[in-house]
């Protein structure tokens, strides 16, 4: 038999099917697709006509965006130029105003190094330093040192207060938590005690308890000279609240390291700590960026709480603001408003861990 | 592959000397009695079948795996509960382990320069110097800056490979290096090792390639059941096998 060579040759590529969707077709296949369907899109259409028209009235329609409150009462709509006055006190709570730039350059200081973060710009030991170094820098900013003129902190107020609590929180209970979570996850019998009852006790107790704990009951029990102040310790008290759930955040991604990664450091003559720091610790961290983004979100609305104990965060501005007698019978802008800066950080955060999470190597496997 | 490596490079220096070395699982005996004398520059290739305690023996030589009984020492330094004779160690022998363990957080470069860095403080211009040396020995120099998830499985193997070596060691340990290597991948990690034997490493390699074995190897090692059943020189180890439990064992994996 002759015998042939059979050349082969790949078939060329075809381009993919034209995506023949628009918005009728999309449609037609997402909200009318059957008779199920239909009748669910119906009633949810039903329920947003019943009180959207009423609510795009109130708010811009029908709304205030200048005059005083007589007007806004004629209007009868949402009074906007309440929160354009209240604006400032909303931001800073009553610091003073003609040193309001000393926050203002704090908040620039976050944006930036968020972005220079997110652009990849800085990385490693550089970035972990630079995140440590901006609360520090962010306090001495609005507590005033080195020759600035100090602010009491009996005066630091509003969103400013809300912002510097969550951030101060964050980056001190991340490495907090980090360390709970390897004591739990490898030290001895006596420390894995220790890190599972502050882990247990801590995430056992509400977050109010802990702040009425911080707050009241710590100066019965310290002597006198060693009494600090009531910022301080609620601070505290959130950092150890956080570290403690953190740490179960991070205790997750430690078991999802295989023991391979372990084993290659080791075997490269790594010793056991460095091998934890430079191949465990951060491959963990990043498995668990989206609980762990989640957790600053929750920490940052949990600084609300510390209106119980007598400080004037964002909330507890807002609070007042609604009490105005100057504005009486506009608490529905204030919250409104209120809800929307809540909203509108945490969506950001959100995004921005997001964001984040697809960066990175994890992002190329 | 490539021919027949002279097989005179050995010396009679001994590197590895595992004495009445036992260990056990909980109640299980995987370990038993195992003596072995490496020489320097020796190219030892070790089978058996799966269970056998054949990667838990190499394991035990960089304390990866605890021996409970016997005695361990590698060029000299015995091996104790003392980690900084273990760390020692470690830094003398290289290991390459069946599943990479590829650093997926590093780049290419990052993954070469950690060790060096980190565990001989060399400064990081110089290790990426040898790094890129390495790399480009096993072939993959223009993939520097990717990550492991990035590369082919035989390419993570050869950057693992020079991993290992960037740390300089006396002595490389493979742990079924090919085993999770599609087919067509599996030569061009060969041939990296191959390339390493040619140049007088000491290697101890967990392998089931017999046409690797039979053409590099100076001893080949059969273990069954946390024993050493037999040892001979590659030619008469395949050719004449003593012991049954050795030709059962060739019986299966040559017939295929």
């Amino acid at each position: 038999m002759q015998s042939r060579t059979v050349t082969f040759h790949a078939s060329p590529p075809r381009p993919a099917p034209v995506n023949q969707t628009n918005a009728i077709g999309w449609m037609r296949r997402n909200l009318f697709g059957g008779w199920k369907d239909t009748a669910i899109t119906l009633v949810l259409l039903a329920i947003l006509l019943s009180f959207v028209p009423d609510l795009i009235q109130w708010l811009f329609l029908n709304a205030t965006y200048q005059g005083d409150d007589d007007v806004c009462r004629q209007n009868g709509g949402a009074c906007w130029p309440f929160i354009i006055e209240k604006f400032q006190v909303l931001m800073i709570g009553v610091y003073p105003q003609d040193l309001s730039w000393r926050p203002a350059v704090s908040a620039l200081a976050l944006m930036g190094l968020a972005a220079l973060t997110y652009s990849g710009r800085i990385r490693g030991v550089t970035l972990i330093a630079a995140w440590a170094i901006l609360p520090i820098f962010a306090l001495i900013m609005i507590g005033g040192a080195f020759g600035m003129q100090k602010v009491d902190q009996s005066v630091w107020g509003g969103l400013m207060l809300s912002i510097m609590l969550a951030l101060v929180g964050v980056i001190v209970s991340i490495p907090l938590g980090v360390l709970l979570a390897l004591g739990r996850h490898y030290g001895s019998p006596t420390v894995k005690v220790l890190c599972v009852t502050f882990i247990e006790l801590l995430r056992g107790v509400p977050l109010i308890t802990i702040l009425f704990m911080a707050s009241v009951m710590m100066p019965l029990f310290l002597p006198p000279e060693l009494v600090i102040n009531n910022l301080l310790r609620i601070q505290i008290g959130m950092i150890l609240f956080s570290s403690a759930y953190m740490a179960e955040v991070v205790r997750g991604g430690l078991q999802a390291i295989p023991k391979g990664q372990t084993e290659a450091s080791l075997s490269l003559g790594v010793t056991p700590a460095r091998t934890i720091a430079f191949v465990v610790v951060p491959q963990a961290l990043r498995h668990v960026l989206p609980p762990l983004i989640g957790r600053c979100i929750a920490l940052f609305k949990d600084t609300s709480l510390v209106i119980i104990v007598g400080l004037l965060d964002f909330l507890g501005m807002v609070k007042g603001a609604a009490l105005d007698t100057d504005w009486l019978g506009f608490q529905a802008e204030a919250y409104v408003f209120a809800a929307f800066v809540y909203w509108l950080i945490c969506y950001s955060l959100s995004l921005y861990g997001r964001r984040l999470e697809q960066r990175g190597p994890s992002a190329h496997t | 592959m490539s021919a027949k490596i002279e097989s005179n490079i050995a010396t009679d220096e001994t590197v590895i000397e595992m004495r009445n070395v036992n260990k056990w699982y909980g109640s299980f005996h995987v370990l038993k009695d195992i003596n072995l004398t490496v020489a320097k520059g020796e190219r030892i290739v070790i089978c058996g079948p799966s269970g056998s305690g054949k990667s838990t023996m190499i394991r035990c030589i960089n304390h990866l795996e605890e021996h409970q009984e016997g005695e361990i020492t590698v060029n000299g330094t015995r091996l104790d509960e003392n980690l900084k004779n273990i760390t020692h160690i470690r830094r003398e022998v290289g290991m390459v382990f069946q599943q990479f363990n590829l650093f997926p957080h590093m780049t290419i470069l990052d993954n070469l320069c950690f060790a060096p860095v980190w565990a001989r403080n060399m400064p990081r211009a110089e290790a990426e110097e040898t790094a890129l040396r390495y790399l480009e020995r096993v072939g993959i120099g223009e993939q520097k800056n990717k990550y492991p998830g990035q590369l082919s499985g035989g390419q993570q193997q050869r950057v693992a490979i020079a991993r290992a070596l960037c740390m300089s060691p006396s002595i490389m340990l493979f742990d079924e290096p090919t085993s999770a290597l599609d087919p067509e991948m599996i030569k061009e990690v060969l041939d990296v090792m191959i390339e390493l034997a040619e140049t007088g490493m000491t290697m101890l390699c967990v392998t089931h390639e017999m046409s690797f074995a039979r053409s590099v190897a100076d001893r080949v090692i059969f273990m069954d059941e946390g024993e050493i059943v037999e040892e001979n020189a590659p030619a008469a180890f395949f050719d004449s096998p003593r012991m049954d439990r050795t030709q059962k064992f060739l019986s299966q994996i040559l017939s295929h």
